[in-house]
């Protein structure tokens, strides 16, 4: 990540860091940052931001930041990193309300159009496939 | 198990995709069954269970699919029943734990069904094909079975995610799971040490970014390769789609991929039971397997 982060604990407390917990049923605090998460992660490559900061970030309430990174539609809840958390702390789990903060706001804020994918490329694929993307990424 | 006359019957619930691209998965996992006496009885009524269990505890919604199909097992008056898809049975069994300790959830979720005729309680028992091999019919007895055994063949075993995570959805060791090891021994074949064989393939990012899957599958794939395997054997029509159709695009990523086939731990069962090509479909992989199995003398 290239952002210049200022520490402040203003908005730890904020609604959006208490619903984030709340959707997710976490204690982001519990978080000691040791990187498991992000070291086993499998879409770590392709990620803007790491799973270890994304937790960071809703620890202090980074909102912007954590709505417009490309890590909360790359992630795709393979639970690697839940199963290895040394403090059992479901990042998965964040990372969906994450998602679903941005899916539901109104905007139709949708990270797949099928229809745009060619002909040929739907119909090679299986339903297991489009259904589950669009479970994960539209609203 | 039952004798030959009498043959168990076991609820079994496909899923969409064992009724699409993956009949073969379908096939051959009711032709090996009846070669152990156990008559699957596909459920005469199923929904799709939605394929993914929704992580957001506040989304009562996405666990409607799964638990109308419990309340249809119930209706076919059964208390258990068995899928072989990897991810039906991760989404159904994740449902049915989560209802059982959210009491207010499946309120709201009957609530919603009121005009089902049967409300959910808690009371099926969802079964991977997989636990059911393993704990009701036993590999010895599954050995036993076995008409061509499949002698010399190297197979590296993938579980995905599904299957192992999370924990209490798991029916074995979470890093390091051997059913289906133990299932390809009592067949004959020689399961080879696969560090990535619970290394997530990418799963839906298939849809528009089969370059982020080329990645995964030229690594999963070519750790398979290094233990010198002949095949590879799956459980979920998600991971054999990444791992199988999308070699194509692991090739174009890296020139010196190697080719490998992919095929269902079932159609592997029919194989080594003797079952015929209409039990097997090798006609629906993208990488023939019958090179690979001819060159162990199999196929
Ligand atoms: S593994 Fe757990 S404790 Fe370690 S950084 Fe990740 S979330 Fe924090
Ligand atoms: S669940 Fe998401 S963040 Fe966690 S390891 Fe898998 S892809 Fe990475
Ligand atoms: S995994 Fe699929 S395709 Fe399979 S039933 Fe569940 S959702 Fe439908
Ligand atoms: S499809 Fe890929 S992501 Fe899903 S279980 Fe199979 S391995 Fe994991």
């Amino acid at each position: 990540m290239d952002t210049t982060l200022r520490i402040t604990s203003a908005r730890a407390g904020s609604d959006f860091v208490a619903r984030i917990e709340k959707v997710s049923g976490q204690k982001l605090l519990a978080c000691y940052q040791c990187g498991k998460c992000s070291a086993g992660c499998p879409m770590a490559a392709y990620m803007d931001v790491l799973p270890n900061q994304i937790i960071r970030l809703a620890q202090l309430g980074m909102q912007e930041q954590l709505l417009a990174a490309r890590s909360i539609w790359m992630c795709v809840s393979c639970l690697t990193c839940n199963s290895r958390c040394p403090k059992d702390i479901k990042i998965a789990e964040v990372i969906e309300s994450l998602r679903m903060t941005a899916l539901r706001d109104g905007q139709r804020n949708d990270h797949l159009n099928i229809m745009e994918l060619s002909p040929e490329a739907r119909a090679v694929l299986p339903p297991i496939a489009t259904i589950s993307a669009m479970r994960k990424l539209t609203s | 198990m039952g004798n030959e006359n009498k043959p168990m019957k076991l609820v079994y619930y496909p899923g969409c995709t064992l009724k699409n691209q993956a009949t073969n998965f379908d096939v051959s996992t009711v032709s090996s069954m009846a070669k152990l006496d156990v008559e699957v009885e596909e459920m005469a009524q199923w929904n799709c269970c939605g394929t993914v269990h929704a992580l957001d505890s506040d989304n009562v919604m996405n666990r409607v699919a799964p638990i109308t199909n419990l309340i249809r097992v119930k209706e076919a008056n059964a208390s258990e029943f068995m899928t072989s898809c990897a991810m039906c049975y991760n989404t159904l069994k994740r449902a049915n734990i989560d209802v059982k300790q959210r009491a207010d959830a499946l309120e709201t979720i009957n609530d919603f069904l009121s005009l089902e005729k049967t409300k959910y309680e808690g009371d099926v028992d969802v079964l991977h094909l997989l636990e059911y091999l393993r704990d009701r019919v036993g590999f010895d007895k599954l050995a036993e079975r076995v008409t061509k055994p499949l002698k010399g063949l190297r197979v590296a075993c993938y579980y995905g995610c599904l299957l192992v995570r999370p924990k209490e959805v798991a029916f074995d060791d979470v890093e390091n799971p051997m059913v289906m090891e133990n299932l390809v021994r009592a067949l004959g074949a020689t399961p080879v040490d696969f560090s990535y064989k619970t290394e997530c393939c990418g799963a839906y990012q298939t849809v528009d970014k089969p370059e982020v899957i080329a990645g995964r599958t030229d690594k999963i794939m070519g750790s398979a390769h290094e233990e010198q395997a002949d095949l590879v054997v799956v459980s979920c029509p998600l991971c054999a789609f990444n791992l199988d159709f999308r070699q194509d695009d692991a090739k174009r990523l890296n020139p010196d991929f190697h080719n490998m086939p992919v095929l269902y731990f079932t159609q592997l069962m029919a194989l080594a039971f003797g079952c015929d090509e209409s039990a097997l479909r090798f006609d629906l992989q993208h990488i023939d397997p019958l090179p690979a199995l001819a060159a162990r003398g199999l196929g």
